[in-house]
């Protein structure tokens, strides 16, 4: 690290800038801008002592360092693997060694708090391998994790005790809401609190996240950035998890042990809770470091997608109309939530200054596409509902149906203009970044105010 | 005198080895001992050493440590391992070798036509695969 330079000293200013631009290059690490700043520095200085003033000096030690190019390319050459490996957990210049260092602890202390809490219900003997009482598992699984992400967040941003408070009070907020029904046997109404509770509390992570600057539509963006990340983290992370599950029961079945039950009540579910912690700190200590994944991924899966809807809405006028059995307009709408979130990582990775290409209008198509599906969805639960009335789910349907559209048609009639060049991106990142807190709400109600208001069905 | 590009390659791993075998050494120290060496005349493009160096290092002929300049800036030091010792033993046999074999041709044998029992003097040893 250099120590804060003299704004007045004009050569400390001249190397930094030439730190900079080295800094930027892939293959030269930071020790090694350190090794030749220290280089660059003794040249100069031997220049000044044999007569020149600094400025020339410098540029002298310059024209000797050689081209950053080729420097850059010599090293590539002794360091090829460093094009690949780019991701290192502690840096290695000092301070931010510790730092580093430190962040991991935190993370990894953390994940373990995530997975002794997800256990400790043991103690009140709320066992998960028993019916009733696993359910209690399944509705509270992102309650047990998602504080402690807050947490991790919270101190990561460094917010305010003050401010944090109204984060935990929320927690407790949906926990209580979360737990306050009890139900008889299988109720809908519990199956969608478990699908909407996650959404609501990922609104809280998000509000840590940002640091409490959530109405600044930068740093929703990045937390979109974030969310995609981490997903894609984690199913890296889960498919090693399953691995490593496999094997595990696989080798002590050789040796006669049923692992089967540690594996489930312990391995997996620790796992899958720390999981999200590691992966959340892996997205924040490699976020400039490597090429992001999600912007590659959405760039294969938009065609795909697009097509997918066109063919299937193809399919569906030559069959003559959705089916609507209830499973097929979960599906459909699993499908309209990916597109959704599809469309909103690759929004989140189009940089808003790029000039308008052929992705555009694949993207385009994406979102119109969309739309015709859900406006299908939507006659189809509409017809569902005036013919049999109205249920938990269908009502649920219906309200994810109704988010949706107003996003999908706000969300085509912008990015119509913005390819007729009658607006510029960004108005499309705005709308999609307000529109966040939509999602959370509306699963916030579902949570909170559908049991007693369908009387647990 | 411009000295050729792969000629400049071959010696440069001689000629560091051999500074930081007279002492813990950085980068710029040995940049400067090699241009007094040579008399000015083997000028490396400075960016040039690091990436030999790390080579050097990777493959455990010289050690890299943090230390501190004279002005308490973070330095990269360099010292020679007992690789790099062995290392340079046998570079230096080989420079010696192409060294004589040059001698031989250049001040003994070019003057005069060279009578036949004069070859014996040169001797090539068969090239060490390192």
């Amino acid at each position: 690290m250099t120590p804060a330079t003299e704004p007045t000293n004009p050569l400390e200013e001249h190397i930094g800038q030439w730190r900079e631009y080295l800094r930027r290059r892939r293959t030269i690490r930071p020790g090694d801008v350190d090794e030749l700043e220290d280089h660059l520095r003794g040249q100069i200085a031997s220049l000044v002592s044999a007569g020149l003033a600094s400025d020339e000096a410098f540029l002298v030690a310059i024209k000797r360092m050689g081209a950053q190019d080729e420097i850059a390319n010599e090293f590539a050459r002794e360091h090829s693997d460093r094009l690949w490996k780019q991701f290192i957990v502690a840096p290695e210049s000092g301070a931010r060694d510790a730092a580093s260092r430190r962040d991991a602890f935190i993370t990894f202390g953390l994940g373990t708090a995530a997975a002794v809490a997800l256990k400790s219900p043991i103690l009140f003997g709320i066992d998960m391998d028993t019916d009733p009482e696993a359910a209690f598992y399944v509705r509270n699984a992102s309650l047990f994790v998602f504080p402690l992400l807050t947490l991790y967040f919270v101190w990561k941003r460094g917010i305010d005790a003050r401010l944090w408070r109204w984060l935990a009070g929320a927690f407790v907020v949906a926990a209580v809401a979360a737990n306050a029904w009890q139900y008889e046997g299988e109720a809908d109404t519990f199956v969608l609190q478990v699908l909407h509770l996650p959404i609501a509390l990922w609104l809280i992570v998000g509000i840590a996240y940002t640091g409490w600057r959530w109405n600044d539509h930068a740093a929703r963006m990045n937390f979109i950035r974030f969310s995609g990340e981490l997903f894609i983290y984690y199913v890296l992370m889960a498919l090693g998890g399953g691995l490593v599950i496999a094997l595990t029961v696989a080798l002590f079945q050789s040796i006669g042990i049923d692992a089967g039950e540690f594996v489930g009540t312990w391995l997996a579910p620790c796992g899958a809770a720390g999981a999200v912690l590691v992966g959340a700190w892996l997205v924040e200590a490699k976020q400039s470091v490597i090429e992001n994944m999600a912007p590659v991924l959405t760039r294969l899966f938009t065609p795909i997608f697009a097509t997918l809807l066109v063919v299937f809405l193809g399919a569906m006028i030559w069959a003559g109309g959705i089916d609507v059995e209830r499973d097929v307009l979960f599906a459909f709408d699993g499908l309209l939530a990916l597109v959704l979130a599809l469309f909103l990582y690759t929004i989140s990775a189009r940089d808003p200054d790029a000039a308008r290409g052929p992705f555009d209008v694949v993207l385009a198509a994406l979102v119109i596409f969309a739309l015709l599906a859900d406006g299908v969805a939507l006659a189809a639960i509409t017809s569902r509902i005036s013919e049999f009335g109205f249920t938990p789910n269908r009502v649920a349907v219906l309200g994810f149906n109704l988010v949706l559209l107003v996003n999908l048609v706000w969300s085509a009639w912008l990015f119509i203009g913005f390819l007729r060049r009658e607006r510029s991106f960004s108005a499309v990142e705005r709308w999609q970044t307000t529109y966040l807190p939509v999602y959370a709400a509306w699963a916030a109600i579902v949570v909170v105010v559908f049991p007693p208001a369908f009387s647990f069905a | 005198m411009d000295i050729g590009k792969d000629l400049v390659a071959a010696s440069s791993t001689p000629l560091i080895l051999a500074i930081v075998a007279e002492g813990d050494t950085y980068g710029y120290a040995i940049l400067k001992r090699v241009s007094d060496l040579s008399g000015g005349q083997l000028a490396w493009t400075d960016g040039m050493l690091y990436p030999v160096l790390h080579r050097l290092e990777r493959n455990g002929h010289i050690e890299g440590y943090w230390g501190e300049s004279e002005t308490g800036r973070r330095r990269k030091y360099y010292r020679i391992t007992e690789g790099g010792r062995a290392e340079l033993a046998q570079q230096r046999q080989q420079w010696q070798a192409v060294d004589s074999a040059l001698r031989n041709i250049w001040f003994i044998a070019l003057p005069v036509r060279r009578p036949a029992f004069a070859t014996w003097r040169v001797r090539i040893p068969a090239p060490a695969f390192s």
